[in-house]
């Protein structure tokens, strides 16, 4: 039951943003690189949440914030799922030599800081919003690809995996028949978790000037541009802390909802 | 353990020669030269070959990897485009603020977090238990720079009370304002890194507490104080450090983003500096030294969990998940 209301609330909040987002795609207040809305004019009247320093709508810019922020999120979990999932298996199924050989690399791979390891991809190619993408899911790609050699490892040494090896099942059936029904709950669990962590990271590199560049007005971006007007326009400063917030919180609700839902063991003992 | 210990000492070397590898060729991917870094626009094919000889980037690559191993096995990070100094200088100079930084506000984190997520977690059925775990839920899904933003604007722009940011001109000569310059940036690296600790603490407590031998300790007789520390320490310390030891790696990295928002002249914005000035020695000193930093840190934790749980050393040769 109580992964039912935790998964739940998950989706409210991330829906709430998705929603915001999707909006952005056909309707904003402003054209969010207007400055004609004249500087830092309170919330309120014409512009809803007022403006920022240069005159743009600050409410048009949050939302056009949440559609970046869900793309990057989006956008490197499935370059650090296909990548880390791939690379996982083939960990997972290979021989001990090569399965010796990954598992290392993966672990210098995982400890190479995410953070550093992004700002070195946007240092070697240019700050865009691909850049962001590449170098978040990269960095995610090996953590997703040790899981997944452990949990296929796990399959593997079952014995009916064993029964339908000896009976000519071909290694493509094998994954596809077997081991991903299997291993997709707790990989879909960590996945989620991941596009929090994901979201987090393209915040700190727009904050430090190293995302997805103007015109794109990443939260991290709104922040940073507002760190210096905090005292007039509080708000600036306020809103897309709060939107990162809820964002995080709601995809981290629906990882531990989707965790509960799916091993039924650790419904009753919480 | 000296056999483990020997493993483990190559692997760190292995992966610091990857790591070292990796930057060169993902820096040497760029598709411009890093010699136009270092003339001006509208130089000359002399002035940019000059800059070449300068720097080596007219040597083959092979030549080039050569060289830059060679440096960093006697410790020779280069020289910076920009200011002309030794790399590995100007970063001994930074890393007298951002050690200290990472130090204190792993110090902070750990006092606050390991008896929040005790309680947490032996309390659960009063009201303050699902409360602490939820804070630390929450602070969890909190950029550490946006609490760096809300704290300066409480305490240095509102109250007054703090410095905004900087750090005195003197380094370390008065420590008091050294340390007042550091306090602000502390707390709120130990406040988000608490968060995702309470969490750790606090299963690894849920863990001991349903477990099979503290309920015997009990029935032997023991205290629930006395089961607690001769049994349940033991035990639930064994994940707990591993996870100190990524936490500890997190914080010097979440330094790199505090240090922007207080304007600390540490290895972050020492970084973002390179970055935008495009000095790639700078760059790559950082990175190597930051991986080195996250390596040995990785290396501690893993030795350190091997003395404190016996069953851990017992099956080292074989020791496959």
């Amino acid at each position: 039951m109580k992964g039912r209301h935790t998964f739940a609330a998950g989706c409210v909040l991330v829906g709430l943003v998705l929603a915001v987002a999707v909006v952005s795609l056909v309707w904003l207040p402003y054209d969010p690189s207007d400055t004609t809305g004249g500087r830092l004019a309170p919330p309120g009247g014409e512009h809803l949440l007022g403006t920022d320093k240069l005159g743009r709508d600050l409410l048009t810019r949050l939302m056009v914030g949440a559609r970046i922020a869900l793309t990057v999120g989006a956008g490197s979990v499935l370059v650090g799922g296909v990548l880390g999932v791939a690379a996982g298996l083939l960990a997972g199924f290979a021989t001990r030599w090569l399965d010796d050989a990954l598992s290392a690399a993966l672990d210098i791979l995982i400890a190479f800081p995410t953070l550093l390891l992004a700002m070195l991809v946007v240092a070697v190619r240019e700050a865009s919003l691909g850049s962001a993408i590449v170098a978040i899911g990269l960095a995610m790609s090996g953590v997703v690809a040790r899981l997944t050699r452990v949990l296929v490892k796990r399959v593997l040494a079952q014995d009916y995996i064993t029964a339908s090896r000896t009976s000519g099942t071909s290694w493509p059936r094998l994954v596809t028949e077997h081991v991903l029904p299997n291993i997709w709950p707790t990989l879909l669990v960590n996945l989620a978790l991941q596009l929090g962590l994901a979201v987090l990271a393209e915040a700190s590199l727009s904050y430090l000037g190293l995302g997805p560049p103007p015109p794109n007005a990443s939260w991290g971006r709104l922040l940073q541009e507002a760190q210096a007007t905090v005292l007039t326009a509080p708000l600036g400063a306020v809103a897309p802390g709060v939107l990162l917030v809820v964002l995080v919180v709601g995809v981290n609700l629906v990882a531990d909802g989707l965790r509960d839902l799916a091993d039924p063991t650790r419904r009753s003992s919480r | 353990m000296g056999r483990y210990l020997l493993r483990r000492t190559s692997f760190l070397l292995a992966s610091l020669l990857l790591a070292a590898s990796l930057l060169f060729v993902l820096l040497r991917l760029l598709p411009g030269d890093p010699a136009n870094a270092l003339v001006s626009v509208g130089a000359t094919p002399e002035q940019l070959a000059a800059a070449r000889r300068q720097i080596g980037s007219d040597l083959p690559l092979p030549e080039q990897f050569a060289s830059w191993l060679g440096g960093l096995a006697r410790l020779d990070l280069g020289t910076s485009f920009v200011s002309k100094l030794p790399v590995g200088s100007e970063i001994a100079a930074r890393l007298a603020v951002t050690v200290p930084l990472t130090l204190l506000a792993f110090t902070l984190a750990v006092v606050v977090a390991l008896p929040v997520g005790f309680l947490a977690a032996w309390r659960s059925d009063r009201w303050y238990g699902p409360l602490l775990n939820g804070v630390a839920q929450l602070g969890v899904a909190v950029p550490v720079f946006w609490i760096g933003i809300l704290l300066v604007t409480v305490f240095a722009l509102r109250l007054r009370v703090l410095p905004a940011g900087g750090f005195p001109r003197e380094d370390w000569a008065e420590p008091g304002r050294a340390l007042t310059s550091l306090l602000l940036p502390v707390v709120t690296i130990a406040l988000v890194m608490s968060a995702s600790l309470i969490r750790y603490v606090r299963s690894a407590t849920v863990d001991v507490l349903g477990s099979d031998f503290l309920r015997t300790a009990r029935a032997m007789g023991e205290s629930f104080g006395g089961a607690m520390w001769r049994h349940g320490l033991r035990n639930a310390s064994v994940p707990v450090i591993s996870i100190l030891g990524i936490e500890l790696a997190t914080t010097f990295l979440g330094a790199v983003v505090v240090e922007s928002v207080f304007t600390l002249p540490g290895l972050g914005t020492l970084l973002i500096k390179g970055i935008a000035e495009h000095d790639y020695p700078v760059i790559q000193g950082v990175l190597v030294v930051s991986t080195l930093a996250v390596l040995l840190i990785g290396f501690a934790a893993d030795v350190v969990q091997r003395l404190v749980d016996p069953r851990l050393r017992a099956h080292v040769g074989g020791g496959r998940p």
